[in-house]
């Protein structure tokens, strides 16, 4: 791929919703209200595994000001896949997670829901609602889920294996993934060195600090309106309407603006509830999470167990490597198990490995997807191994990874070859980093460690209008969570060659925006991007058009070239005709131009990502502080360089938080004694150092710019690069998170 | 029963109802229209319900409405002049310092607190003035140097 | 429940008329403790007495003899008042760790008195440096040493009815500086795994001739400990005697575990603590 010039790619403009978010007139999910508008509240289990006997709401009902409460018998379960990307989204258990049908299978999950006419009615009644349980005994833990005689979560589950396995009755292993290559027992045998470790992670939640709220209205022909703050307006109308057996033509979902989400505002929480309360009271209902409820009830991202088995040369070849890995999927299948699986040894050329990959239910909220859904905690695993081969081999860091680095051609660990990929670039920019080449602090230790991610296609749909003025709107349907406004606009000013202030951004509703799916997957820059520049090139051969039709000749002998058509055979007759200038012409020449353009794009090419850390431990009391960090990444083509910036240092801190103190802290009960941001501890601003984000760029070919997908990848090499910093600090190898004072300090008096 | 409050928002004189127990933050919001102070957490944890009171940032979700009663509240939607932004504004814009932007009205009414009692802060003392807000998307680096910015430029202005 | 009512007495004596008509009353000076407990249902006050509006309970007055602090004065005044930075600056060292800027903007010393966590940042430092508690009740006014103060997690000397006023802090002896530090594991925000306040005051030849150490967040309540007090009198704070006041602190620290740090740890860390505290109040007390 030849290297671009560009004129707006590449470039820092003001985002366009700037103004209104900095003077707190952009409208999130809370902060719209509608007339004679309800407050839903949620009853939720206060038990983490119990049978429903019966639920009495009449105590509840006679509270003033209620006028509906709901439970799983007013929601019919259904057994729907919903297609979704390259899979499909079973919602029978998304149903059940939505409103407890017979079990309540976490502490917090809803039972009932009760809409009044203020939210402390709500509330009130919420308390009132009198429910019936059998107490279970709760499974806590992968260890204790897999136990001979554990109580088992759903009597009907079956593994779902790759490949296939024999079903073997009652089991809480929701799912297995077998992956293999080449003669293990050969491999190790051929190692010169061999380091096995277990590792261990904690529940932790993507901390978004808005939380998940709607508004729903049925209006008086049956139509269904829905504001809410989500990553997938088209999921959240699909879901509900496959979930409440209602025509999805029927429901328009207006995303608000939303504040965070990291993949746990994929899921469908409130809004079917929300619809349901307001079919039945006939008034606007309107649901917010407390932040309590956040963390009890929405989905946090697995705890795991990943044991990892690492065979090399004395030159640092990595012969053979094996690896289990149990994650915590929570109260339903589906934990990222798979992916961590396949994203473990993606970039290394590993000849001979096993790993396989365990999907395992406990009574603990069903997870959700956190940015890279499980490739941090498997990164971890085999950053902290190799980590550990360097040391005692003597090996540079940064060399022993490059010794065994995929490039083009290589195949990844779940098949197919590579195409070209920047990982080897990002080591040597690692390398040549001034992080790197200063050296270490005395009484500091300093850790690197890499990440992959695949990155999402799917699909995206673009408008494109141009105005009579030269202007352009460019509408799609994906939230704007981290700037992609803003590189939709510059995308359209660099096909169009007009400023991009002079392109209006927007996002659409599920009524007046072409089909797309969610903002997740590092996706939208690359995929509804692509869809955008390709309605912007719609757009540009009508104004070849136009101008062919204004000089009176065929549409070849015209020529695009940035901003303006040119003729091919120049004359007096025929000047070259700016973007303004033909637009000034539209209705003349045959009405308005709009650019339209849909896209189902294969994967987005893999980004590879190094980070470096620098850690400060108290040797007396085990806390630490993080004094330097680099994150390095391989962005392909960044759009605008400030943003990709933006979600490298956000990774970059979401992964330290996660390696130093974010955990979900259990009671014997399996109640989440720390549910609030006091005592769930995520980085404040002065944990934290400046985090140089230092962008690669080697294009993807399948994008017009080289775009590849950058949102997820940056908390992937975090964990690793934590976990090694802290070992080079302290001489000794941590293998649990989070590394708390407690447990740093412990480690340290022990010695080992 | 509810209170009649008289107080000072933004600089013109305002008036409401609320109920005893009713927070600032939810009268903010729901009495008077102003939902640019968010709510993350209801506890006084994230900053994102940051307004000043009498000059002073303050968690509203921990300030009862009944309390401003003759005091001057100043909330995001008082920062900018008119419509012309606050160098803070500015500065968050040019720097990139919000990704989400749920967080950023919290932000920009703390750091004008602090650029209204020390115009040149070190970064250090910038990322202690502003722990208590909490920022998930852009891990605070373009908040600071946002905040280091506008304090140079407004005493530039100054000068 | 829900508290329906809200007042704000312009005087001492009006608010112990309100609290006397309602008992279930309580007291709102910052909110940053009772409003948090309010929502979470922990608290439900039949009246909300908020007493900002009171001059006493507002003000900071020095004179010769030291100072009184008004129990409701928000942390950040007291922090930026010049006397108290000169005097104690290890009671500044404490309030100023009471929670965010936000929270400093409200949040007072004597809520923080009587809010009777045993990790109050505010309470070590005020019992090292000797300060009384000045209650108001119907029967007239008492004063309480605040060592004496806190009986319990939550509860404390008052009776129901009387209302802190302020705390008086007399003025420190020559050669005596205070100094605190509590352990967290981020950088701000939160609550203290182990804290430990010190005042000492030394001789002209730079010998310890008093000490007060108070350790908390390892006890149910903020505790004096006299032995590890002694380990430094008489002392020149010397690495032994630091050891044996460390020993001291932990030997007198009862803690418990819970999702902010287990007994072994807060044992431990209350010792390193008290070593390197106790070197800050001697590095202020031979400035003086």
């Amino acid at each position: 791929m030849s290297e671009q010039i560009f004129t707006t790619v590449g470039t820092r403009p003001i985002r366009h919703d700037g103004v209104d978010k900095v003077t707190g007139r952009a409208n999130y999910g809370a902060d719209l209200s509608l007339p004679g508008m309800l407050y839903g509240v949620v009853v939720r289990s206060p038990h983490a595994h119990a049978r429903i006997r019966s639920i009495d709401t009449s105590a509840a009902l006679a509270v003033p000001g209620v006028k509906a409460i709901i439970t799983g018998q007013d929601v019919p379960l259904v057994d729907v896949k919903l297609g979704m990307g390259e899979g499909a989204m079973d919602l029978k258990d998304m149903s059940d997670n939505l409103l407890a049908r017979t079990k309540a299978l976490y502490h917090g999950h809803a039972v009932a829901a009760v809409a009044a006419t203020s939210l402390a009615a709500a509330r009130a009644a919420a308390k009132l609602v009198c429910v019936d349980y059998e107490l279970l005994e709760p499974v806590l833990s992968v260890d204790r889920a897999l136990e001979p005689g554990a109580p088992i979560l759903h009597d009907d589950l079956v593994t779902q294996a790759r490949p296939p396995i024999e079903a073997t009755g009652p089991t809480n292993i929701a799912g297995r993934l077998e992956l293999q290559r080449g003669d293990l027992a050969a491999g190790f045998a051929a190692a010169d060195i061999v380091v096995e470790r277990v590792f261990r992670t904690p529940t932790s939640h993507q901390g978004y600090i808005e939380p998940h709220a709607c508004v729903a209205r049925v209006n008086e022909d049956g139509r269904i309106n829905i504001w809410t703050s989500t990553q997938g307006p088209f999921l959240v109308r699909d879901a509900t309407a496959a979930m409440l057996g209602l025509d999805a033509a029927n429901i328009k979902v207006t995303p608000s603006e939303i504040g965070g989400g990291f993949g746990g505002k994929i899921p469908v929480y409130l809004e079917p509830l929300a619809v349901v309360l307001a079919r039945q009271t006939q008034r606007p209902v309107k649901m917010v999470m407390t932040r309590d409820e956040v963390f009890r009830a929405s989905g946090p991202t697995s705890a795991t167990k990943i044991r990892v088995k690492l065979g090399a040369k004395k030159d640092g070849s990595i012969v053979a490597a094996s690896a289990s890995l149990y994650y915590e999927a929570g109260a339903y299948r589906g934990s990222p198990s798979g992916a961590g699986a396949m994203c473990m040894f993606a970039p290394y050329n590993i000849p001979n490995f096993h790993i396989d990959a365990y999907d395992v239910v406990v009574n603990k909220p069903k997870v959700a997807a956190y940015r890279a859904p499980g490739s941090p905690m498997a990164a971890l695993a085999i950053e902290s191994a190799i980590d550990e081969i360097a040391t005692t081999l003597g090996l540079d860091p940064v060399e022993i990874r490059l010794t065994n680095a995929v490039t083009e051609g290589n195949l990844a660990p779940y098949g197919p070859p590579y195409g070209p990929i920047g990982f080897r670039a990002v080591l040597e920019r690692v390398k040549a980093s001034d992080h790197w080449q200063t050296p270490v602090a005395p009484g500091v230790g300093r850790g690197l460690a890499c990440g992959f991610w695949f990155n999402a296609g799917m699909s995206s749909s673009a408008t494109v209008m141009l105005g009579s003025d030269g202007s352009a709107a460019v509408i799609t349907g994906n939230p704007d969570i981290g700037g992609t406004r803003a590189a939709q606009a510059m995308m359209v000013a660099e096909e169009l060659g007009i400023p991009v202030e002079r392109v209006r951004p927007s996002v659409a509703d599920t009524d007046t925006a072409g089909f797309t799916e969610i903002t997740a997957g590092s996706r939208v820059c690359y995929a509804t991007g692509m869809a955008v520049i390709e309605a912007s090139r719609d757009v540009r051969e009508q104004l070849r058009g136009r101008a062919a039709k204004i000089w009176g000749v065929t549409v070849d002998e015209t020529r695009w070239e940035h901003g303006r058509v040119v003729p091919v055979t120049p004359s007096d007759a025929r000047t070259p005709l700016t973007v303004p200038e033909i637009a000034a012409k539209l209705a003349k020449t045959g009405g308005p131009i709009i650019g339209r353009a849909s896209v189902n794009p294969p994967m987005a090419g893999p980004s590879f990502a190094a980070h470096i850390c620098d850690i400060q431990v108290d040797r007396e009391t085990g806390v630490s502080k993080v004094v330097r960090y680099t994150a390095v990444q391989d962005a392909g083509k960044a759009v605008h360089p400030s943003y990709v910036e933006g979600q490298m240092q956000g990774g970059a801190s979401q992964g330290i938080g996660w390696a130093l103190n974010e955990e979900y802290i259990y009671s014997a009960a399996g109640v989440m004694e720390n549910a609030g941001f006091l005592d769930y501890r995520m980085p404040v601003a002065s944990d934290l150092p400046m985090i140089d984000a230092l962008i690669v760029e080697v294009p993807h070919p399948g994008h017009p710019y080289g775009v590849r997908g950058v949102g997820e990848v940056p908390i992937v090499p975090p964990l690793g690069a934590v976990a090694n910093a802290m070992s080079h600090a302290t001489g000794l190898r941590f293998t649990e998170l989070p590394l708390s004072p407690p447990r740093v300090l412990a480690r340290l008096q022990q010695g080992t | 029963m509810k209170l009649h409050i008289d107080t000072t928002l933004n600089q013109e004189p305002a008036e409401f109802l609320c109920a005893p127990d009713e927070t600032l933050l939810s009268a903010l919001r729901n009495e008077l229209g102003l939902t640019g102070t968010k709510e993350g957490c209801g506890t006084g944890d994230c900053g994102a319900c940051s307004v000043l009171l009498d000059g002073r940032v303050v968690a509203s979700c921990l300030v009862l409405a009944a309390e401003v009663q003759g005091r001057a509240v100043t909330t995001i939607e008082g920062i900018a002049s008119g419509t012309t932004l606050h160098p803070l504004q500015t500065a968050f814009l040019k720097e990139a310092a919000l990704q989400c932007g749920v967080c950023t009205p919290g932000f920009i009414v703390a750091a004008k607190a602090l650029l209204d009692v020390n115009l040149d802060p070190t970064e250090e003392q910038v990322r202690y003035w502003l722990a208590g807000n909490l920022c998930r998307c852009t891990g605070y680096d373009k908040i600071v140097r946002a905040v280091l910015d506008a304090a140079a430029n407004m005493r530039s202005t100054r000068a | 429940m829900t508290t329906n009512r809200y007042e704000a007495p312009g005087t001492v004596a009006d608010a112990l008329s309100v609290m006397a008509a309602h008992p279930g009353a309580m007291i709102l000076a910052g909110g940053t403790d009772l409003l948090v407990q309010y929502q979470a249902g922990q608290r439900t006050p039949s009246v909300f007495v908020d007493v900002k509006r009171i001059p006493e309970l507002m003000t900071i007055e020095a004179d010769a003899r030291g100072v009184t602090i008004g129990a409701a004065v928000a942390a950040a005044d007291i922090c930026a008042h010049p006397v108290i930075r000169a005097w104690w600056p290890g009671l500044v060292d404490g309030v100023q760790l009471i929670g965010s800027t936000q929270i400093q903007g409200r949040g007072s010393l004597g809520g923080n008195l009587c809010n009777g966590s045993p990790a109050a940042d505010a309470t070590g430092a005020l019992i090292a440096s000797g300060a009384v508690a000045h209650i108001a009740a119907p029967s007239g006014v008492r004063t309480v040493p605040v060592e004496q103060f806190v009986l319990a997690p939550g509860k404390t000397a008052l009776a129901p009815g009387e209302l802190l006023v302020s705390v008086r802090l007399p003025k420190p002896a020559a050669r005596t500086a205070d100094a605190y530090q509590r352990l967290i594991p981020r950088t701000e925000m939160d609550i203290a795994v182990a804290s430990v306040a010190v005042s000492i005051t030394l001789d002209p030849s730079g010998l310890c001739t008093a000490a007060r150490v108070v350790i908390g967040a390892v006890a149910p309540t903020p505790l004096l400990v006299p032995e590890a007090g002694a380990a430094l009198a008489g002392t020149t704070l010397n690495a032994a005697a630091l050891e044996r006041a460390a020993l001291a602190a932990s030997a007198a620290a009862r803690p418990i575990d819970d999702k902010r740090g287990t007994m072994a740890y807060r044992t431990t860390v209350v010792g390193v603590l008290t070593k390197r505290v106790a070197a800050i109040a001697l590095s202020r007390a031979k400035e003086r």
